[in-house]
């Protein structure tokens, strides 16, 4: 038995599915496919939503006949919920790359180095889209986003904390109050900025009084998905800290915080993600304005949101074309900051 | 602060010998419970518990579950109080001093007075390194030397030959046995006098529970250990006096307690000797 050259032995993945094992879903595939185009042809059933409808109802016919006739009456049920799972995937993918893809087709003509560089201070609302740019609006969502961030990050990850790690006596209804104004429409955040800054107050239009009203909208969003996230840190690591004979503060700043940091990053760029593109608090707010302002707490600013909506009800083909490329700009600028967030929150993690 | 443990720490270790016997413990050297009782909400879980602890010995807490042993070394150094619904009556003594009386630093009680878990849980944000002097960190102490410090834990933990050259790896990267291990040296690091452990291997596979069992052995010579275990060997193996608690359905009650050689030999109660030799439980 004890030879000397042992047999060659290569890895294999024997469970993965030959060409054999998946001729027959090709078939019921080719199946569908031809039916449909027959059945759109021949019947009245017409348009993209006669093709898709049918289209469902084949993949559903063929799947079951298929797995029912090769294996049983299980497997004919497995196969209607697998199609029904692809077919809502599909469903839920169908409107966000047409929305990308719509984006991009219009928004891309109008994207050029001299939008990035220029305002449209010297460029009337008519003139060519190779005049002017959108840096101004850049500028003021980067100052609105920062200054909104400033303000929520702190109070959403402190009353997280409350919650969950000092579960005060009003921890229930603080829960309570956040979610309800996670609840807020965002025109209220403005009008309430609105009302309390600048009339009640006499402040006029700047860009910290929209990054006020944006807060009040991220702060519920930071604290709630932040609260989720610290609910997952196993209490043992809580006993842990403190059994080594460390204050709650010590145990939440050294363990718990880190061990919950690229949750607590992801809570923060969802709040981004929810007020980034805001427009109504902040058509009440910020005022606007064609040149850049490097102050954000005086004077009149714009914002990527507000650009586009002035420029699509200046309703001239230029500023439509315009207000595309803003939204274009607005999406590429909220993709690069969570890649960034991801980036930097993905460094160093334990486990 | 650290060096008030260190001196009495080697009192400790040198009187050792004398104080292995029970009743000969000199008062207000070890730990002692005092008629503790122990609430969740209503529910009374634990009735006129008094058991002392001897310096430099180890005490197993046997009995099947529900009869509050975990409750009850949760207690012995303050954890029993985080859960909402608590309560408790008695004293529980440290050197003499009621740990529970008010105005104690209660973190300061936590650092002479530490806990192993049943579940192995290192700081997942942390290298081995940091785990181990993370106590120090924890509760703001200064310590000359952490490098020799970071090796005699590891080395009285049984783990440091495992890990001496992957320092600044994650703690969550080794076995389930060494993370408990780690777990063990990070204790060690702020220099408790006692070293509570609830269950430390029901976790961990045999080779990793005879680790453990030497590694308290080992320590027990220089501090005061209590095991909660439900595994009946292990208390044989690894202690010098047993507890036996149980609950006939009401609260828990320390149905007896003597050296493990007598519990197991001869006990003086019929149901300490049912449970040992496997009759229920």
């Amino acid at each position: 038995m004890s030879t000397s050259i042992a047999p060659q032995v290569l890895p294999e993945k024997p469970w993965r599915p030959t060409f054999k094992r998946v001729l027959p879903d090709l078939f019921g595939a080719l199946l569908t496919a031809v039916s449909t185009v027959l059945i759109v042809a021949v019947t009245p059933l017409k348009g993209k939503l006669g093709f898709s409808l049918t289209l469902i109802a084949m993949a559903l016919v063929f799947s079951v006949l298929i797995s029912g006739v090769r294996k049983d009456k299980k497997a004919a049920f497995n196969s209607v919920s697998t199609v029904f799972v692809y077919i809502a995937a599909t469903f839920v993918l169908i409107p966000l790359f047409s929305i990308l893809y719509e984006i991009y087709s219009r928004g891309v003509g109008a994207l050029t180095w001299g939008i990035f560089t220029k305002d449209m201070s010297l460029s009337s609302a008519d003139a060519p889209v190779s005049e002017g740019g959108l840096l101004h609006a850049i500028i003021g969502t980067l100052y609105l986003v920062a200054i909104a961030t400033i303000i929520s990050a702190p109070i959403g990850l402190l009353t997280a904390l409350y919650i969950v790690e000092v579960k005060g006596r009003a921890a229930g209804l603080v829960r309570f109050f956040v979610q309800a104004m996670s609840g807020v429409p965002s025109i209220v955040a403005g009008l309430f900025i609105y009302a309390v800054w600048m009339i009640g107050l006499g402040n006029s239009y700047n860009a910290g009084a929209g990054a006020a009203a944006l807060a009040i909208l991220m702060i519920p969003t930071v604290a709630r998905t932040s609260e989720e996230v610290l609910r997952l840190i196993p209490p043992d690591l809580r006993e842990a800290g403190l059994a080594l004979g460390a204050t709650q503060w010590r145990t939440v700043a050294m363990i718990i915080l880190p061990a919950a940091r690229s949750g607590l990053i992801t809570a923060i760029i969802l709040g981004i993600a929810r007020v980034a593109g805001e427009t109504a608090p902040l058509l009440l707010t910020i005022g606007g304005a064609d040149a850049i302002n490097l102050n954000p707490f005086s004077g009149n600013s714009s914002a990527l949101p507000y650009y586009v909506w002035k420029n699509l009800s200046l309703g001239n083909p230029e500023s439509i074309e315009r207000a595309w490329a803003g939204v274009m700009v607005l999406m590429l600028l909220v993709f690069i900051f969570f890649t960034l967030a991801r980036y930097f929150s993905g460094k160093r993690t334990g486990r | 602060m650290n060096d008030v443990h260190v001196s009495s720490l080697a009192d400790v270790a040198s009187n050792h010998a004398s104080k292995k016997q029970p009743g000969t413990a000199v008062l207000g050297t070890g730990l002692e419970a005092r008629g503790v009782h122990a609430w969740f909400g209503k529910k009374h879980v634990l009735e006129d518990i008094s058991l002392d602890f001897f310096p430099g010995t180890v005490t197993a807490l046997i009995g099947p579950s529900g009869c509050g042993k975990s409750t009850f070394i949760r207690i012995l150094n303050r954890m029993h109080e985080f859960i909402p619904t608590a309560a408790l009556a008695g004293e529980v003594l440290l050197e003499g001093k009621d740990i529970y009386e008010s105005g104690t630093d209660v973190t300061k009680i936590r650092l002479r007075i530490g806990m192993v878990f049943q579940k192995p849980n290192p700081f997942p944000s942390m290298t081995i390194k940091e785990n181990v002097l993370s106590g120090l960190r924890l509760a703001q102490l200064k310590v000359s030397g952490e490098d020799e410090l970071l090796e005699s834990c590891l080395r009285r933990a049984g783990l440091w030959e495992e890990v001496k050259d992957r320092l600044g790896e994650y703690g969550g990267a080794l076995s389930g046995g060494q993370q408990q291990r780690l777990c063990i040296a990070r204790s060690l690091a702020v220099n408790p006098q006692v070293l509570l452990m609830d269950e430390p291997c029901s976790a961990l596979d045999p080779g990793s529970t005879l680790r453990i069992e030497e590694t308290i052995r080992e320590l027990s010579s220089t501090m005061t250990i209590v095991i909660v275990t439900h595994n009946m060997q292990q208390a044989a193996r690894v202690s010098d006096y047993t507890g036996f608690f149980l609950s006939d359905g009401g609260p828990g009650r320390l149905i007896e307690s003597a050296p493990t050689s007598q519990i197991f030999s001869n006990p003086k109660e019929k149901r300490t000797e049912d449970y040992v030799t496997g009759r229920f439980g």
